[in-house]
């Protein structure tokens, strides 16, 4: 058992390295949410320009996943513990956003089922999953 | 052309059980250690979804008819609401599960158990349903 | 969180829409890791199971009834706009960090709210080690009921969505000879 722990040792020491940037006295502090914010942008950037509905769906959990990184960064506490309760800990994350964030990734992957859902049908109805050509076809029937 | 991917086959024979197995584990381990009704619910529905990517959704059906899962789906929000209704009868809030024992510790230990086993189904059943309606669709590509 | 960042990118870029879906599952993965990494154990089990098993599954489903290919196009103005627009989003945003508490700092307003009731009485009150579960069912019980109904919701609606339109499919086959006729699914 021991042996595991050691093995992920070198691991753990990066880890403790790449947050003592982000909190140390040099750094704002702030590294974690320009990342969050990089991938929300980035998911944002999916969503309004590619015309794909599958690819725009993709973006979205982008962007979601993003959102919950910050819920989650905000929860941590430095020196603080997963927040089950044992002796000799006195330090635990915030217990809340884990909360909110956990149901919020079950609801996510229901809502995107009901997205994909509705691409299948738009594909059944119009033949493309892509916005322009849906678009075309939608002048074409007016006309 | 199903038969040809043996390997395939005889590895999901092994690997169902243990996951159904771990599934009611983390259900009904949630209380102590990560886990809960959610996880639950997503691992074992992903049991059933293995099942069906390798012997196709018929079988699945077979063994886990639709009305079946929709009966789940909606027991499941039943059971949660249904725990609240029960806090209210017995004296206390919606939802309060103190009264539900007569050691109040005892009855948020009980009231925890039914609702993440409602929630736990009901998890369940939606993703069964909802991988069971996008493979059985008609044509594609 | 770097490797999500170049991860997100090639999302971004690439248009094989099969290599798309099987790098969103990994991408939750290495956010599944990230979760571990920040003591949100519960989240990264949900994460790991939900975001790389089940819906990879269903992007791919879906990949399977609609195209595997994603059309070039938009146009080299459209894509500038876009990124103008993101570029000015991710800004402001940036912006309002600066008024953001610190990573991992103890003393951030979020940490002071109902938080140290949630954990230093659900020991005593709830009685179960693990506080996000005697918070999520107990504390809030009633936001994971409603969650528990939006995903009761979600597959409803799928079924609405799909289930009908091939009985109705089915039926144009029967030829008005079995007229509403339920379908299995």
């Amino acid at each position: 058992m021991q042996g595991i722990v050691d093995a992920f040792k070198p691991l753990h020491d990066l880890w403790l390295a790449f947050e003592a940037f982000m909190v140390g006295p040099g750094s704002p502090g702030l590294f974690g949410y320009w990342m969050v914010i990089a991938l929300m942008m980035t998911g944002f950037y999916v969503v309004i320009a590619h015309d794909n509905l599958v690819k725009k769906i993709v973006g979205l959990n982008v962007f979601q996943v993003s959102v919950f990184l910050f819920y989650i960064l905000m929860a941590k506490i430095t020196g603080g513990t997963a927040p089950i309760l044992a002796e000799g800990i006195k330090v635990y994350s915030n217990p809340l956003p884990h909360v909110l964030i956990l149901t919020a990734i079950v609801v996510g992957v229901a809502t995107t089922a009901l997205g994909l859902a509705l691409v299948v049908r738009i594909r059944n109805a119009y033949d493309t999953i892509e916005d322009d050509e849906i678009q075309a076809v939608e002048e074409e029937e007016d006309r | 052309m199903m038969h040809r991917k043996v390997v395939l086959r005889v590895v999901s024979k092994f690997l169902i059980p243990p996951i159904l197995l771990f599934a009611l584990y983390v259900q009904f381990h949630g209380d102590f250690g990560p886990g809960g009704g959610f996880q639950a619910g997503v691992i074992f529905g992903s049991g059933f979804i293995l099942y069906a990517i390798l012997f196709g959704v018929d079988t699945v059906k077979k063994v886990l008819p639709p009305w079946a899962t929709r009966l789940m789906l909606v027991a499941g929000v039943l059971t949660y609401g249904l725990t609240g209704v029960a806090g209210l009868i017995l004296g206390g809030n919606y939802l309060d599960y103190n009264v539900l024992a007569h050691d109040p510790v005892h009855g948020q230990h009980y009231g925890i158990l039914i609702v993440e086993l409602g929630v736990g189904t009901t998890v369940a059943a939606a993703m069964i349903t909802i991988f069971n309606v996008f493979a059985g669709q008609p044509g594609g590509d | 969180m770097l490797i999500m960042g170049l991860m997100a990118l090639a999302i971004a870029r690439i248009r094989d829409l099969f290599a798309v879906s099987m790098l969103s599952g990994i991408f939750s993965l290495t956010g599944a890791a990230a979760y571990v990494v920040l003591d949100a154990v519960d989240v990264a089990f949900t994460e790991a199971a939900v975001g790389a098993g089940i819906s990879t599954v269903l992007m791919l489903g879906t990949l399977a009834l609609t195209t595997r290919k994603e059309k070039l196009g938009g146009g080299r103005t459209k894509s500038t706009a876009a990124f103008l627009i993101v570029a000015a989003a991710g800004a402001v945003l940036i912006y309002g960090t600066f008024d953001m508490p610190r990573y991992g700092d103890r003393i951030a307003p979020i940490h002071h709210h109902v938080v140290p009731r949630y954990i230093e009485k659900s020991g005593e009150e709830v009685g179960l080690p693990n506080i996000v579960t005697s918070v999520l069912a107990s504390y809030r019980g009633y936001d994971t009921l409603g969650e528990t109904f939006v995903i009761f919701t979600a597959a409803t609606g799928v079924l609405a969505i799909l289930g009908r339109a091939r009985r109705r499919r089915e039926d144009e086959e029967a030829d008005e000879t079995g007229g509403g006729k339920e379908s299995a699914s």
